[in-house]
């Protein structure tokens, strides 16, 4: 195997490893504040033990995100040296602000949250909740606007010596992707945390456990859950039409959608013949089209306009990221019938919901990281959209073999993190909150 | 200022301010975690002692990152030479950090090998500060470079003498940073013991300190005539010493701050004699890594600026206001 394979391997394993845990990080951050808002408030107890009870939560998965997510931060400098090299100018403010803005205030006020309950007056508790919240937020916009950059890059300017260098910094961050695709990924964060606290809580009404906190922490779990996937529906087509107009042969891949035709189809399920530029499976007729800009009839470009070395792989991102589509569309319902429920005072008894819920709880993280995997692959072969190729990007001077050992080490390591966080997570949660 | 080299040289000290503020705050927490064994000797004591750094470790390693963020965005050559370069080594402090970081909230949750996360904290403290020094001093001694800017060395070049001094100077920087912070936030037996590490430590650091001046002196003789350079070994000498008199004194949080000073001082000796190098090469000086030649350009200079004389502010004044929060002496039962 060559260095530039492991080094992309290595890359995939890792950020999809790193982004299992600030994708749960975000949503709670979200629902402490929520919980934290309404003890100040309303001076209710059970919403004080809500909030304690997810903190110590938040402790053992943002301490998991922390330590992983500075392996990303150096693998530009260590696995993608051509790549830094290359886009410095503009990559690396990105990350640096990332650091200025955003880490700071999200890790320095996680300390008073987890430790100084007794210590500061609940408005400033309050506050820290509010910080925490706005910057592991900031976090995320920075993180997604370097790869939205990268999607669809702007704000830059070539020089006389044929290098990258940066001309407006606002159309830099601010590039035609980075909010669909920033609104996209922090609505996945929050369903991944609703659907985590309502299996959680629902477990434990389930079991008649942890009395009212259970119950409320179900409340506010199920409602959100009812809501966030809808959110997710709109914002998912807002980035498809994005992706449709920036990076048309990345759309078709998705699609399965060869030749360029009025009134396309769309798939729900399928399986795509790259040989024979064929798709077959389940569609709505004209249905693509009509998403597209709601007109049944709209022209949508095929991958046959497009000269198959830039193709990625068509039907591996075609499968992943219907996927994730499948799942979206699969919470949407379930969220709704868990807003059902609770409206029609059913769903404490309802004993099937509850212990399905509790399943559903790896089922966002799928969904995020197929969704990643569709736009990361999608994108192939450039590292930066019709800019650089991901060929010239990796370190020369870092031999197939050590990032072998590297990449074995990762594994490992981050096998034994994994293993001690199910553990360690299930036994805060059968702890609980107080009653 | 539309000068190009007054921002490249601007950033050559925002960096050196990152790194420094990235060694006396972590340096306190590594140290803790490498003098974890030797302080504490009951359940309790470690307790204590790791509770005295616990709402602050996470905070002080985002100086790291950004230290590492602001190496990328203002040098990216020098960013990207040294990391692949040192891949091994790199992959090294990448564990420690994951270790020590993990390790620390694991112990609390999972009492029964409470004592086997104890030895990760401990290991993948000491590993990581004795690492980072070895990492200075390779980059400031010199290693071999090659006309596009890449290392040419294997793992063995990292490992000569000079750097491994830097990283013993460094390693013992650092426990004295844990020594003095553990005087400052303990009491009892805890806190006597303290002192009594503090006292070893501070003569070791004298040792060290004296070794380390003198080998820059032999290496680059050009900093004969750098009055900097003996401002520096003045002001670490005469702060090491100053904590002699605060041992004497029983002042429980001088040291902490003498230590800090001290810890500046070695830092300002090595940025008079690299400045303006950032990688040095030791095959032929035509390839040296300066910050002239391996910034990015004017616009990203001045944007980061902005970023940073504007940012940095206000994370100063919050941690400020964090840390009087955590005033005082730690107990064992802080954590939730
Ligand atoms: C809980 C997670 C989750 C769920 C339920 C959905 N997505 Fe998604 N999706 C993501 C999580 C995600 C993501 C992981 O956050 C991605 C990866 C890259 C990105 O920007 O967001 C993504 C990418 C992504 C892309 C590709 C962007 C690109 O290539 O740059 C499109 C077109 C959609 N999504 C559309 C949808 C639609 C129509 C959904 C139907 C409800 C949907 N997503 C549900
Ligand atoms: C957490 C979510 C992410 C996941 C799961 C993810 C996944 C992937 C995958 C699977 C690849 C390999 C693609 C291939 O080689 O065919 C890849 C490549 C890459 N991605 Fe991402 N990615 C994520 C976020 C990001 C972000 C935020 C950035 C930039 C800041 C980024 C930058 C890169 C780079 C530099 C590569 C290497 C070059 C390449 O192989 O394309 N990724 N990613
Ligand atoms: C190549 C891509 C990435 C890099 C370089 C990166 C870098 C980092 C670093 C250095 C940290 C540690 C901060 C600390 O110690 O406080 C971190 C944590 C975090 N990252 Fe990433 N990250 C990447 C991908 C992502 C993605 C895709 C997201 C989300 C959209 C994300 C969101 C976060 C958040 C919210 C945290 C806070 C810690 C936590 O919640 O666990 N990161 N990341």
């Amino acid at each position: 195997m060559n260095a530039l394979l492991l080094a992309r391997i290595q890359f995939a394993f890792t950020v999809g490893f790193h982004f299992l845990f600030p994708a749960m990080t975000l949503g709670t951050t979200l629902i402490i504040l929520i919980s934290e808002t309404i003890y100040l408030i309303k001076k209710d107890e059970t919403y004080r033990k809500i909030t304690d009870f997810l903190v110590r939560l938040l402790g053992l998965i943002f301490v998991i995100g922390a330590a992983t997510g500075i392996v990303m931060e150096f693998s530009f400098g260590t696995n993608w040296s051509g790549y830094s090299r290359a886009v410095g100018d503009i990559f690396g403010p990105i990350l640096a602000a990332e650091g200025v803005i955003a880490f700071f205030l999200e890790s320095v006020f996680l300390g008073v949250l987890i430790f100084a309950r007794s210590k500061v007056s609940p408005k400033v508790y309050w506050l820290s909740a509010l910080l925490v919240f706005i910057g592991g937020h900031l976090s995320a916009f920075w993180i997604v606007v370097a790869n939205s950059w990268m999607q669809t890059p702007a704000g830059y300017t070539i020089n006389e010596a044929g290098k990258i260098v940066l001309g407006d910094f606002n159309a830099a961050v601010f590039n035609p992707s980075t909010m669909a695709r920033f609104a996209h990924t922090v609505i996945a964060s929050w369903i991944t945390s609703a659907i985590m606290v309502a299996g959680i809580a629902g477990y434990h009404v389930r079991k008649g456990l942890h009395g009212e906190s259970a119950r409320t922490l179900l409340k506010i779990g199920i409602i959100l859950f009812a809501f966030t996937p809808l959110l997710q529906l709109g914002a998912g087509h807002v980035h498809a039409i994005e992706v449709i107009n920036m990076q048309p042969e990345k759309a078709a891949a998705l699609e399965g959608h060869f030749n360029t035709t009025r009134g396309a189809p769309i798939y729900a399920l399928g399986f795509v013949d790259e040989q024979n530029r064929k798709t077959y499976g389940i569609y709505i007729p004209k249905g693509l089209s009509f998403l597209y800009n709601f007109d049944w009839n709209s022209e949508i470009r095929g991958l046959n306009d497009f000269p198959e070395e830039n193709w990625p792989p068509v039907n591996f991102v075609f499968q992943v990221y219907h996927i994730m589509v499948g799942i979206g569309m699969l919470l949407i319902a379930l969220g709704l019938l868990g807003a059902y429920l609770l409206w029609r005072g059913k769903l404490y008894e309802n004993k099937f919901y509850l212990f399905v819920l509790l399943f559903l709880i790896p089922l966002p993280h799928i969904a995020h990281e197929t969704g990643w995997i569709a736009a990361e692959v999608g994108r192939q072969p450039w590292i930066i959209y019709k800019l650089m190729k991901t060929a010239g990007a990796s370190s020369v001077v870092v031999t197939g073999g050590e990032i072998m050992f590297s990449l074995v080490m990762f594994f490992l390591i981050y096998l034994l993190l994994a293993v001690m966080f199910v553990k360690l997570f299930i036994k805060i949660v059968q702890k609980g909150p107080e009653a | 200022m539309e000068n190009i080299q007054t921002y490249q040289e601007l950033w050559f000290v925002l960096i050196l301010v990152l790194f420094i503020g990235y060694s006396l705050l972590d340096g306190f927490d590594l140290g803790i975690g490498a003098l974890l064994p030797f302080l504490g000797k009951s359940k309790e004591e470690k307790d204590i002692l790791i509770n005295s750094i616990g709402p602050v470790w996470d905070g002080n390693e985002v100086w790291l990152i950004t230290g590492g963020g602001a190496l990328f965005a203002a040098f990216p050559h020098a960013y990207a030479t040294a990391f692949s370069g040192f891949y091994p080594a790199m992959m090294m402090v990448l564990f420690a950090l994951i270790f020590r970081a993990v390790s620390i909230e694991f112990r609390v949750h999972d009492e029964k090998k409470a004592q086997i996360w104890e030895k990760a904290f401990f290991a993948g403290s000491a590993l990581a500060a004795l690492l980072f020094g070895v990492a200075l001093g390779n980059v400031v001694y010199g290693v071999p470079l090659d006309d596009k800017m890449e290392f040419t060395g294997n793992f063995f070049t990292l490992l000569r003498p000079v750097p491994l001094l830097f990283g013993v100077t460094g390693f013992a920087a650092v426990l004295l940073q844990g020594a003095s912070y553990a005087v400052m936030k303990t009491e009892g037996k805890l806190h006597e013991r303290s002192f009594a590490a503090l006292k070893i430590l501070t003569w070791v650091n004298f040792l060290t300190a004296i070794v380390y001046f003198l080998t820059i002196a032999f290496s680059f003789p050009d900093v004969i005539a750098n009055w900097l350079f003996y401002l520096a070994v003045l002001f670490t000498l005469m702060w090491l010493s100053a904590i002699f008199f605060s041992i004497a004194h029983k002042n429980d949080s001088a040291p902490f701050w003498e230590s800090s000073f001290a810890f500046i001082g070695l830092w300002i000796a090595v940025a008079a004699v690299h400045f303006p190098n950032l990688i040095r090469a030791s095959n032929d000086r035509i390839f040296d890594l300066t910050i002239y030649n391996s910034s990015t350009g004017l616009q990203t200079l001045k944007v980061m600026s902005v970023i940073a004389l504007i940012g940095m502010p206000v994370v100063i004044a919050y941690t400020i206001f964090i840390y009087r929060i955590f005033k005082g002496k730690a107990k064992s039962s802080d954590h939730y």
